[in-house]
């Protein structure tokens, strides 16, 4: 029993409060402002909106826990949308079978992660800021995909992308199944791999985990390349809810990414985050934004209250430290 | 407070009755101190015993209860604040030096003359001359409009010192001065504190450097626990003796040397040379045994140190581990072919201090916690808890931040991480720096007891005594190269720091 309820601290990690906190309160809120938000419609909004923002944070969060950054995750992710097109469109467009889908999907994986490795490399080599590594591949990525689609869309896709993008299993949206998957990995990747253990080891000090005998350079290149590479699968995932690709899309989640990786308690000088509180709280910030919609707040509204959101945890947790002093004090 | 001891002078500044709480702990117990014009005094005690608390109600920084006196230059007050503590000549040169490495020498020497004048027009004209003019009080020819960072430490301190007389210095205070300077530069801060001495200003040593402070002090303050132990004349004084008043307790220590002649070689080093750091060494350390190297700050024994464990690669010459020739190309390498290295910067080298103490000591061993491919938390606690209990180490949780610890029990931490990767040579470098001269004694327990277990062990530190008492042999290193072998059971610790020092 209580080895039990252990495993379930240790699972969420003691980073869960803040995120924890901030998903109880909007339930409340919403629940007795509005009648309808306790319904399986908003619930149905939040699963299949939830998976775009939440792979690219995924992508955004290896770098932050090696106190670095990916600045490139959803020009990369477009990148390798166009890629999966590009292989459909060459065989057959509407009429593309399953296996040219499968082989787009193996080569936009392959893009993402080969974006990761150079970002990687530079990084660990010439140890430049990860800002400026990663701001100089997405205006390359970026610049590629424009002049590569001259600025346009591409779209017809073969149906049976149709279910990937908007279908359900056993009543689960599929994007959401395929995100819960890559959130699982992410967890087990970092509490039990030792790729894991060191990326929070150098995130913490870089100097000092080379002494223990980490291969930082490794870590580093391993870290950027599986962020590309979950950006491509935000990339796959984006054409099959759009059902076209066009550089730009999701250009908006980039900072989005930052500050859910901040509200789910990951140090932004990196060393310390966990998966599942950064999973409740991206819950919480799709939650906050479908909840105002229901209220018939423009969209926009909620891109703002997501800020002031992230202003007042900040605060608090001023607050719950100033307050975590004074009793050690007292005590 | 008794008379002080020896003299008959009025003292430049005397505190009575000072008395200090921080948060429901004494920092500071009735304390008494005095500093007489123009003596060299010394301020001696361990982390914690209230020494840097002293210097900041001197500076103003703290107040102290009610009820203390402070008389300075025939004033008195109850408190100091730092504006009339400057204002009347104390000055303090603290440990990190608080200088501007982007400026120039001549803008960091006397930017407090410019401060808070109207019209707010810099002078460098007027700065330039009041930096040449306090540099050459000191006898010291620096290149003022120089940016600060084209120069050493050693240098920089000057700087440091230079402030400090700008400011019409009378009583100056220093806070482990001698902490990161070689002999040389040691000898020249000697003698600029004793000319500043004849000239008048006292100076107030920090400094758990015993041998220095010994030979420059006249007279001796010890603080423990925040509570005056006593004040004496340094003639007659001796570093054992100061170690005891400062720690309360009796460290008389016995040289541990043994022969250790029939165990067989473990790391064989011939002719190992890189330019510019260390020349032509050769030397062999066997099962059982405590090679000691010492040398002074820059005679390349931690960069001997880190081409042992592959992190510099030598130029020439050989290294084998059990007859076998050895080549590495990274520390990852040397550790997997059994070379452990405590880093001599254990704070920002040696462990990561924000992770946890479970995390730190797993580091370098993490195949051996792996279950089925993956890490396991349940091997890792016990392999932590194994380790704790062996080494004796004192912790709260596992999961807390290796940072909360001890000195002493960081340390412990750090040489369990490497006994951990299960090692054939253990490396140790200056592992008693940041220490408690109480707790060091238990790192020397722990060294003893893995060469009784067949470790090969080098233990490498500046302190002659530290290696004289716990090595089977010591080496000295001297720019670079072997200056010469000491056997501790035939020579005594005297011959060593003579050759030391010379």
């Amino acid at each position: 029993m209580n080895t039990a309820v252990n495993r379930i601290k240790e699972f969420l990690g003691p980073e869960i409060a803040g995120p924890g906190l901030a998903f109880v309160a909007v339930m409340l809120f919403f629940s007795l402002a509005s009648p309808q938000f306790l319904s399986s419609a908003t619930f149905g909004s939040v699963a299949f909106q939830l998976p775009e923002l939440g792979l690219l944070t995924l992508a955004m969060l290896l770098p932050v826990l090696t106190g670095g950054l990916n600045l490139a995750i959803t020009f990369t992710a477009n990148l390798a949308g166009l890629t999966v097109a590009w292989v459909l469109q060459a065989n057959g467009g509407v009429d593309a079978s399953m296996a040219s889908f499968v082989l787009g999907c193996i080569l936009a994986i392959a893009v993402g992660a080969a974006t990761g490795v150079v970002m990687g490399l530079v990084i660990a080599y010439t140890r430049a800021h990860p800002i400026l590594v990663s701001l100089s591949m997405m205006i390359f990525v970026r610049g590629l995909g424009e002049f590569l689609t001259r600025g346009g869309d591409i779209s017809g896709f073969p149906a049976f992308l149709q279910p990937i993008g908007h279908g359900s299993l056993a009543g689960i949206p599929i994007p959401l199944l395929i995100f819960i998957v890559c959130v699982l990995v992410w967890h087990v990747l970092l509490t039990r791999l030792k790729l894991g253990f060191n990326t929070y080891m150098i995130g913490s000090n870089i100097d000092a985990a080379r002494y223990s005998g980490v291969n930082t350079r490794k870590v580093l290149v391993l870290v950027y390349t599986l962020s590309g590479a979950m950006s491509a699968v935000a990339g796959i995932i984006m054409l099959a809810r759009f059902n076209s690709v066009r550089v730009g899309h999701g250009e908006s989640y980039l900072l989005i990414t930052v500050l859910a990786c901040f509200l789910g308690g990951v140090n932004p000088f990196g060393g310390f985050g966990r998966v599942i509180p950064v999973f409740v709280a991206l819950v919480v910030l799709q939650l906050l934004s479908s909840g105002l919609n229901l209220m018939g707040a423009n969209q926009h509204l909620a891109t703002a209250v997501w800020g002031i959101l992230l202003i007042a945890v900040m605060i608090l947790r001023w607050l719950a430290a100033q307050l975590m002093i004074f009793n050690r004090r007292k005590g | 407070m008794a008379d002080i001891p020896g003299t008959g002078a009025k003292p430049l500044l005397s505190l009575h009755n000072i008395n200090m709480t921080f948060g429901g702990i004494k920092a500071l117990k009735n304390v008494s101190f005095e500093v007489l014009p123009g003596e060299v005094h010394c301020l001696a005690g361990e982390n914690g015993s209230g020494k840097s608390t002293l210097i900041k109600i001197i500076t103003g920084v703290y107040r102290p209860e009610d009820g203390a006196v402070i008389e300075y230059d025939g004033q008195t007050y109850s408190h100091m604040s730092p504006v009339t503590a400057q204002a009347s000549g104390i000055q303090v040169i603290w440990q990190d030096l608080a200088l501007f490495p982007e400026m120039t020498v001549a803008e960091n020497i006397a930017f407090q003359t410019v401060i808070g004048r109207w019209p707010r027009f810099v002078n460098y004209r007027t700065m330039h001359d009041i930096a040449v003019k306090a540099l050459k009080r000191l006898g010291v020819a620096l290149d003022v409009d120089a940016p600060l960072k084209d120069y050493s430490i050693a240098q920089r301190q000057i700087v440091a010192i230079a402030r400090a007389l700008v400011g019409e210095a009378k009583l100056v205070f220093m806070d482990e001065p001698t902490a990161s300077l070689t002999q040389s530069e040691t000898d020249h801060l000697i003698e600029i504190v004793r000319s500043l001495s004849a000239s008048g200003v006292a100076v107030v040593f920090v400094s758990h450097r015993l041998a220095e402070v010994l030979e420059i002090s006249n007279r001796l303050t010890v603080l423990r626990d925040g509570a005056l132990v006593g004040v004496y004349p340094v003639e007659g004084m001796t570093q054992s003796r100061v170690t005891e008043l400062m720690t309360g307790k009796n460290f008389d220590q016995q040289v541990r040397a043994k022969s250790v002649r029939d165990n067989p070689i473990v790391l064989e080093v011939k002719r190992l040379s890189r330019p510019g750091q260390f020349h032509d060494i050769s030397f062999n350390v066997r099962s059982g045994e405590t090679l000691g190297i010492t040398g002074l700050l820059g005679a390349g024994r931690t960069e001997l140190a880190l081409a042992l464990f592959g992190m510099l690669k030598p130029r020439s010459g050989s290294v084998s581990l059990h007859g076998k020739p050895v080549r590495f190309s990274s520390n990852r390498d040397a550790i997997k072919a059994g070379i452990a290295y405590l880093s001599e910067d254990r704070l920002s080298l040696g462990l990561i201090q924000p992770q946890s103490i479970a995390d730190n000591l797993v580091i370098a061993s993490l195949d051996s916690i792996k279950s089925g491919g993956l890490l396991s938390d349940d091997r890792k606690r016990q392999l932590v808890a194994r380790w704790i209990a062996d080494l004796g180490v004192k912790i709260g949780r596992q999961s807390d931040a290796v940072s909360t610890l001890s000195g002493g029990n960081q340390q412990r931490i750090a040489i369990a991480k490497w006994l951990a990767t299960d090692p054939k040579l253990l490396i140790l470098d200056a592992p008693t720096v940041g220490v408690d001269v109480g707790a060091r004694a238990g790192i020397f327990e722990i060294v003893a007891k893995l060469a009784e277990s067949g470790l090969a062990i080098i233990l490498i530190s500046d302190e002659v005594p530290e290696v004289y008492f716990n090595a089977d042999r010591v080496l000295h290193m001297a720019q670079g190269q072997i200056a010469g072998w000491f056997d501790p059971q035939s020579c005594s610790l005297q011959e060593i720091e003579a050759a030391v020092y010379a």
